[in-house]
């Protein structure tokens, strides 16, 4: 018997979808501006010429990019909320699952992008920080005033890359429970033994969203391109 | 206002630097030549730190620029420096490249920063480019530009290193022009260069390096007339044949 498509579910669920897709993005949006600052910090510290930083920065960056991130999330799914309630004195039952998805989702991430950008700091010229410091800036104001603006603009393609990966991946919250939109498309399927419509759906509704982003990543790409 | 005594540098068993010591007296023009690989734009960043050194030691203007308690951002604020491939900041119009380092650094306000910095662009004849970005400038104005950024931080000295060897033909004289101004109103500088027409109009002295060591180190009329170490004269025979 062939199987007969009902999609009669889908409108009744969009605004549970669309909670959902708050949440996904919102988890992003965290983890790619946490992403960013960190992970530039951690690109500083693995160029530093301090070799404790450089070592940490190494460390860190190669432990998260070897396990799997469902395995991390779970961890702080785990770990986190206990020793957020402790520290805090939250009450036992607070939901602290959205704050743990973020911190482990930005933690992650930020290996990723600390990678992105010191490829990005690597490619302006060592002749630049050498006539700042010739002109006096310390290293911080080199970095700041002329290293990281030229790196960051240098960069722009691979983060917005790197961000469209990072939303595809937070449908990995649903280990933790977590109405995300994959979360929610999810339930509802399950609730109404629709499920393989409302996947359907919430494929079609990454696939829209992410080729229409990596489209304009390319169109900014080229209009921006450097000559 | 530099003195540089008996500095010694390496990287592993190569040694860059072997054993150099001589000094630059204030509003004295120093030109230092000499085959690639030679060593004489290592020596010309030892002088403001940018290339730490092993031994020896180098005084600037009294202070000592080896030693660790040094503050060396302070001394290479006052200590003007050119490089080869400019290195002017491309995010930045020409204004803010001026501007920058007098503000971040010395602690000027912006409009007294632009202000100075628009009177050394004038100087070296680009005031009509101040909005532009250094992209839009051709290598020989994009140094002129380097030059007035240096000058607008007040140096008590200049060092350049190689201004004029990544720059086309019919472009190396404006800097040079500017150069041998900014010679001629006193300025002690330090130039590493290929270019003996400058040497020879501007130059007090010529340093010659080879191997990490300086080989010559005389008045120009001597350097040029009769050059002691036979290794200058097939230096100067090769590079002023043409």
């Amino acid at each position: 018997m062939v199987y007969e498509f009902d999609w009669s579910s889908i409108p009744g669920a969009l605004p549970i979808l669309w909670d959902g897709m708050a949440v996904s993005l919102e988890i992003t949006l965290i983890a790619i501006v946490v992403g960013i600052v960190w992970g530039t910090l951690l690109a500083m510290m693995r160029l530093s010429s301090i070799k404790p930083l450089s070592l940490f920065a190494a460390g860190y960056v190669n432990l998260f990019r070897a396990v799997p991130l469902v395995m991390v999330l779970l961890w702080f799914f785990l770990i986190v909320p206990r020793f957020i309630a402790d520290l805090f004195g939250l009450p036992p039952n607070t939901d602290l699952r959205l704050a743990s998805a973020m911190i482990g989702f930005a933690l992650f991430e930020s290996a990723y992008y600390s990678e992105i950008i010191r490829a990005g700091i690597q490619s302006v010229p060592k002749g630049q920080m050498a006539a700042c410091q010739a002109l006096g800036m310390t290293y911080g104001q080199a970095m700041r005033l002329v290293i990281l603006p030229q790196a960051f603009r240098n960069m722009v393609p691979l983060l917005l890359t790197q961000a469209i990966i990072l939303f595809q991946d937070t449908s990995l919250v649903y280990v933790s429970a977590l109405a995300d939109f994959f979360g929610s498309a999810y339930k509802v399927g399950d609730r109404d033994g629709r499920l393989v419509e409302l996947l359907l759906f919430a494929g079609l509704v990454y696939f829209v969203l992410c080729f229409a982003a990596s489209m304009l990543v390319k169109h900014l790409q080229k209009k921006y391109q450097p000559a | 206002m530099i003195q540089i005594s008996h500095v010694s540098k390496n990287y592993g068993s190569f040694d860059v630097l072997k054993d150099c010591s001589t000094t630059v007296s204030k509003g004295e023009v120093i030109v230092v030549c000499g085959p690639s690989g030679s060593g004489k734009s290592t020596l010309i960043k030892c002088v403001n730190g940018l290339e730490p050194f092993q031994s020896g030691e180098i005084i600037v203007n009294g202070t000592s620029v080896g030693d660790p308690k040094t503050n060396l951002s302070k001394l290479r604020a006052h200590v003007g420096m050119v490089f080869q491939n400019f290195e002017l900041f491309p995010h930045m119009s020409i204004t803010q490249n001026l501007a920058i380092a007098q503000v971040k650094v010395l602690g000027r306000q912006q409009d007294e920063a632009i202000d100075k910095g628009l009177k050394l662009l004038d100087r070296v004849g680009l005031k009509a480019h101040a909005h532009k970005f250094p992209g839009q400038l051709s290598g020989g104005q994009q140094q002129r530009v380097a030059i007035a950024r240096a000058l607008a931080m007040d140096p008590i000295c200049m060092l350049f290193d190689e201004p004029t060897s990544a720059l086309d033909p019919e472009m190396v004289n404006e800097v040079l022009d500017v150069m041998t101004e900014l010679a001629q109103e006193g300025m002690t500088m330090m130039c590493v260069t290929h270019e003996m027409g400058f040497a020879k109009r501007v130059a007090n002295r010529v340093i010659f390096m080879d191997h990490g060591r300086i080989v010559e180190d005389d008045s120009k009329e001597a350097f040029f007339a009769n050059p002691r170490s036979e290794r200058a004269q097939q230096f100067l025979a090769k590079i002023l044949h043409h």
